[in-house]
């Protein structure tokens, strides 16, 4: 028999499940486009005209004949918008007074529990982001054609943009790698819930370990390319071939 | 095993009832014994040392609910810990997000009272049930199943290991989405999903979890956390599409 105090509305507010979802997929969307960023970049280690091919190739050069840089800036401004709607539904997890932060705080330090800090190392590196990952995604906008093997490297030293690329690289692969972590726990449907944490855990640092090494090389790559091209800065990269040819 | 050690107790003491009590940490020795758990060692201390001391054991075995405590910051039941296992200084503070009746003694009845009746956590039937008839019979794997999930015994630790529930003291924690969970496998339960979601489809109830699962790896009973609330994050998330 239903009981007759139970009051139940004729309809449901759906917003509460599309923002979680929501989150949950500029997440997944951001995580992955990200390591994939990694991979491009890091192209630099197989040689300029490699990371110039990679480049020109995101800008269309193979089918169009030449490079439309625009399109780099549209997937960008996509970028952007689902990095300002992921912090904007994340910023409903965060903590907000600061009677929340010494709870969380308080049991954090008692717990001593993984997950419990990953979280709160999410909260950080997120909020650190918020203000520096636009730093280069403004860049990024609108100056699409320069990514290049000297651009690039002209960017990171003489531009001075290392020290932001530095600190983004891990506060990108904590967050990231956490976040998928945790989308895949809050989601999956797991036999063995307990092993496939587990496993996943150990994926997860893996994976981030893997990643902050590839970055930080790729990173001193540029550094040295950045400073040996220093007294010729701002000229743009010629692939080898297109040398031989002219 | 150990039986020499000595340990040292630190324990929390406070009457809010009390105009004059002070909240505070007394500290007590106890000579281990072997096999000792903490509700062993814990009656020593009010029978040798403090006969004031409030702490609340009904089984003894874990069954009950109503030890848990913070051990060592972390939560459990104070009749399943073996001291053996743990350093010999500890620390036993009572569970935070409850109300403190006093030293080691919370209410977590009423919390969890509050949270069953605004869950609704019970069978709702479309039509009137007939008691005198017999039950229809229920797939014994299916009835297991909902055993399993109904071992839950409403000790709170999962409540206290939450940190969505330490910041957010509305949300339903581990304990309420389990409790949903449940009677939406059981077959006598005529709610839609559509009802479920009324009760648990914002950010003090499934939306709120964020996955932390403290719950899952301090549940004394063991249960399944991380795959129920995954179950009605999904199930709850389809509403809303």
């Amino acid at each position: 028999m239903k009981d007759p105090d139970s009051f139940l509305l004729p309809r449901i507010d759906r917003w509460p499940a599309r923002l979680d979802l929501l989150q949950s997929a500029s997440g997944l969307f951001l995580g992955l486009f990200m390591w994939l960023h990694m991979l491009f970049v890091s192209s630099i280690l197989l040689g300029n005209d490699a990371m110039w091919a990679v480049a020109r190739f995101f800008e269309g050069y193979f089918f169009f004949g030449s490079p439309l840089p625009w399109l780099v800036s549209a997937f960008v401004a996509t970028v952007f918008a689902l990095f300002v709607t992921h912090a904007w539904l994340a910023l409903r997890k965060f903590p907000t007074h600061w009677g929340q932060h010494m709870a969380y705080l308080r049991l954090m330090r008692a717990m001593h529990h993984e997950d419990t800090i990953l979280w709160f190392a999410q909260v950080i590196t997120g909020f650190a982001m918020f203000f520096l990952a636009p730093v280069h995604l403004y860049l990024m906008l609108t100056h699409p054609e320069l990514i290049g093997p000297y651009e690039s490297a002209d960017r990171v030293w003489s531009g001075r943009m290392w020290p932001l690329y530095l600190v983004l690289l891990f506060l990108v692969e904590l967050h990231g790698g956490i976040g998928l972590y945790r989308l895949a726990v809050k989601w999956g449907d797991f036999k063995d819930a307990i092993a496939a944490r587990r496993r996943l855990k150990r994926l997860k640092w893996s994976l981030t370990v893997f990643f902050l090494v590839l970055g930080l090389t790729t990173l001193a790559a540029y550094l040295k390319l950045g400073m040996e091209h220093a007294p010729r800065v701002g000229e743009p990269y010629v692939p080898t071939w297109q040398r031989a040819a002219s | 095993m150990t039986a020499s050690r000595t340990l040292t107790f630190h324990v929390f003491r406070h009457n809010p009832r009390d105009p004059d009590s002070v909240p505070g940490v007394r500290d007590y020795q106890v000579e281990e014994a072997p096999g000792m758990t903490l509700f062993i060692a814990l009656t020593r201390i009010r029978e040798e040392f403090d006969p004031g001391l409030s702490f609340d054991f009904v089984c003894r075995a874990g069954v009950c609910g109503s030890c848990a405590m913070l051990i060592n910051g972390r939560p459990g039941l104070a009749c399943r810990s073996l001291t053996g296992e743990l350093p010999a200084d500890i620390s036993l503070f009572p569970l935070p997000g409850f109300e403190l009746i006093a030293d080691l003694s919370v209410n977590t009845g009423k919390w969890m009272r509050a949270m069953s009746e605004r869950l609704q956590a019970w069978v709702h039937a479309a039509g009137e049930v007939n008691l005198n008839e017999i039950e229809i019979a229920m797939d014994p794997e299916l009835a297991e199943s909902i055993y399993e999930l109904d071992r839950c015994i409403e000790c709170g630790c999962c409540v206290a290991a939450c940190g969505s529930a330490q910041m957010r003291p509305d949300f339903v924690g581990a304990v309420g989405l389990n409790k949903l969970a449940r009677f939406r496998l059981d077959p006598r339960d005529d709610r839609s999903d559509a009802e479920y979601y009324q009760l648990i489809g914002d950010d003090s109830g499934i939306f709120g979890c964020m996955s932390l699962l403290g719950c899952q790896d301090v549940c004394p009973k063991e249960l399944s956390l991380q795959t129920q609330i995954a179950f009605m994050r999904r199930a709850m998330a389809r509403q809303g599409l």
